[in-house]
């Protein structure tokens, strides 16, 4: 019986997504990621979608394994189906989903069967902004700006920097770009394919994927080792 | 999942190319250094002097390549004295075997050794983990190579002009940048022949679209035609 569920086990992940940014702006949360599906160190599927609208009222980006993030989605999807069957004119607020999400994480976690992801859960109901995350050991917390993985060292310090209550849909745009554009040249795992999504009273929205240009004209770049052969 | 290891050795993920034509060689290479998932340098120079006619492409472990190579500039700059002309390509190959090999329990680096000299024109050599030496019309290595086997099994050509080999680099460095985590940034090429030796360099937005890449863009913005934000 112990080798029927020990085969069942996420010991390390396959497809692995890479960082979410998202950030509270002027009219609700704004989310970022790209569209990497790596598999190891091979960039392997470009055009994997890790943010998803969760009902009315939430957006839900996942970074870690896909396949586990699949399956969080059938939960959702079950959750929502459940709580419209009700048509009670109730409907879960995104502080609900994230709770919901942190108790099963947690009780995976429990069970030394981790759902390998770091999920990130932002959203607006009646005016209310929320924007929480959790990971695969039930860590979970809430601020105006979260991220996962590479994300928290490499955006989050251009956020505590950059960041105010009252940014503007293109402010914040151009913000989780600067942060993307970090991550693009910093992460490994990154790939040139990006999408942003918002959520606002109004309802959710996931933009059309695009790419971002980099620069690489620094002086400096051209010649890095003249004078010190060998060096990098 | 989400550490960043700063303890981690550096090593060129990389992709290390050197392609023999019809009046000498041309060696390619990424210019990404990694230290686990973070890129400690996007604009490394991995295509490094031996002497004025041998250069040698250099993949792995950063610091073990340095060193033999640092070690090889050495011994062939004393060499070069005692014989009173330049070195030959095949004396450089054999010295970068010897350290690799009776080193070999102590190196993790895949080197590509390539130059031109009088008697025998334009030479590669492979030196590879475990030091062997095997001289061949055209080399790959690291770890983007794995990307380029079939693509070389179907484009590489006898006898191509130096444009054609250039571009054969350009083009496959390019697609392995693609799809290895462990190797981007700019594609930097070293062109040698009985002329001399010549170093270009390509940025990225200079290099090719693949399958599943866009178009890259300043910003999100620009593509749904929003009003850029006012500055004063």
């Amino acid at each position: 019986m112990d080798s029927v569920a020990d085969s069942q086990r996420t010991l390390y992940p396959y497809v692995t997504g890479s960082s979410v940014v998202a950030i509270k702006y002027k009219d609700g949360i704004l989310m970022a990621a790209d569209m990497g599906g790596s598999y190891g160190s091979t960039l392997r599927y470009k055009s994997v979608e890790r943010l998803k609208p969760i009902g009315k009222h939430s957006l839900l980006g996942a970074s870690g394994e896909i396949s586990d993030f699949q399956e969080i989605m059938r939960y959702l999807d079950e959750l929502i189906l459940v709580d419209n069957m009700w048509d009670d004119g109730n409907s879960l607020g995104p502080k609900e989903v994230h709770n919901y999400l942190t108790r099963v994480m947690y009780n995976r976690r429990n069970k030394f069967n981790p759902l390998w992801n770091s999920l990130v859960l932002g959203g607006v109901k009646k005016g209310e902004k929320y924007l929480g995350t959790v990971n695969m050991i039930g860590i979970n917390y809430e601020d105006n700006h979260v991220a996962t993985g590479l994300g928290n060292h490499l955006a989050r310090p251009i956020l505590r920097d950059e960041w105010n209550e009252n940014l503007t849909f293109e402010e914040g745009v151009k913000l989780l770009e600067k942060c993307m554009r970090v991550l693009l040249y910093r992460d490994r795992s990154a790939v040139n394919k990006i999408q942003i999504s918002k959520i606002t009273e109004e309802g959710a929205t996931v933009y059309p994927p695009f790419s971002l240009r980099t620069y690489w004209e620094f002086s400096a770049f051209q010649n890095p080792t003249a004078g010190a052969e060998g060096s990098w | 999942m989400d550490q960043v290891d700063f303890n981690a050795p550096h090593s060129m993920g990389t992709t290390i190319i050197g392609v023999t034509y019809n009046g000498g060689v041309v060696l390619g290479a990424d210019s990404r250094t990694s230290t686990g998932v973070y890129v400690a340098n996007r604009a490394s120079d991995k295509i490094t002097k031996l002497t004025d006619n041998v250069y040698v492409c250099r993949s792995g472990s950063a610091a073990d390549s340095q060193v033999v190579s640092d070690y090889v500039r050495y011994f062939l700059h004393q060499h070069t004295i005692q014989l009173g002309q330049p070195a030959t390509v095949k004396v450089a190959a054999n010295l970068v075997r010897l350290l690799a090999y009776n080193n070999k329990n102590n190196l993790q680096t895949g080197l590509i050794v390539g130059g031109w000299d009088k008697y025998e024109g334009g030479q590669i050599y492979g030196v590879p983990l475990g030091g062997t030496i095997v001289q061949q019309p055209f080399a790959i290595g690291g770890s983007g190579s794995s990307y380029l086997y079939g693509f070389f099994d179907q484009a590489w050509k006898e006898g191509m002009t130096q444009e054609e080999a250039e571009e054969l680099v350009k083009k496959a460095v390019s697609l392995a940048i693609a799809r290895d985590g462990a190797s981007g940034g700019v594609v930097r090429t070293v062109i040698i022949n009985s002329e001399g030796v010549t170093r270009n360099f390509y940025p990225g937005d200079q290099l090719p679209i693949w399958h599943d890449e866009l178009e890259s863009h300043n910003s999100l913005l620009d593509i749904l035609g929003a009003p850029e934000p006012m500055n004063i």
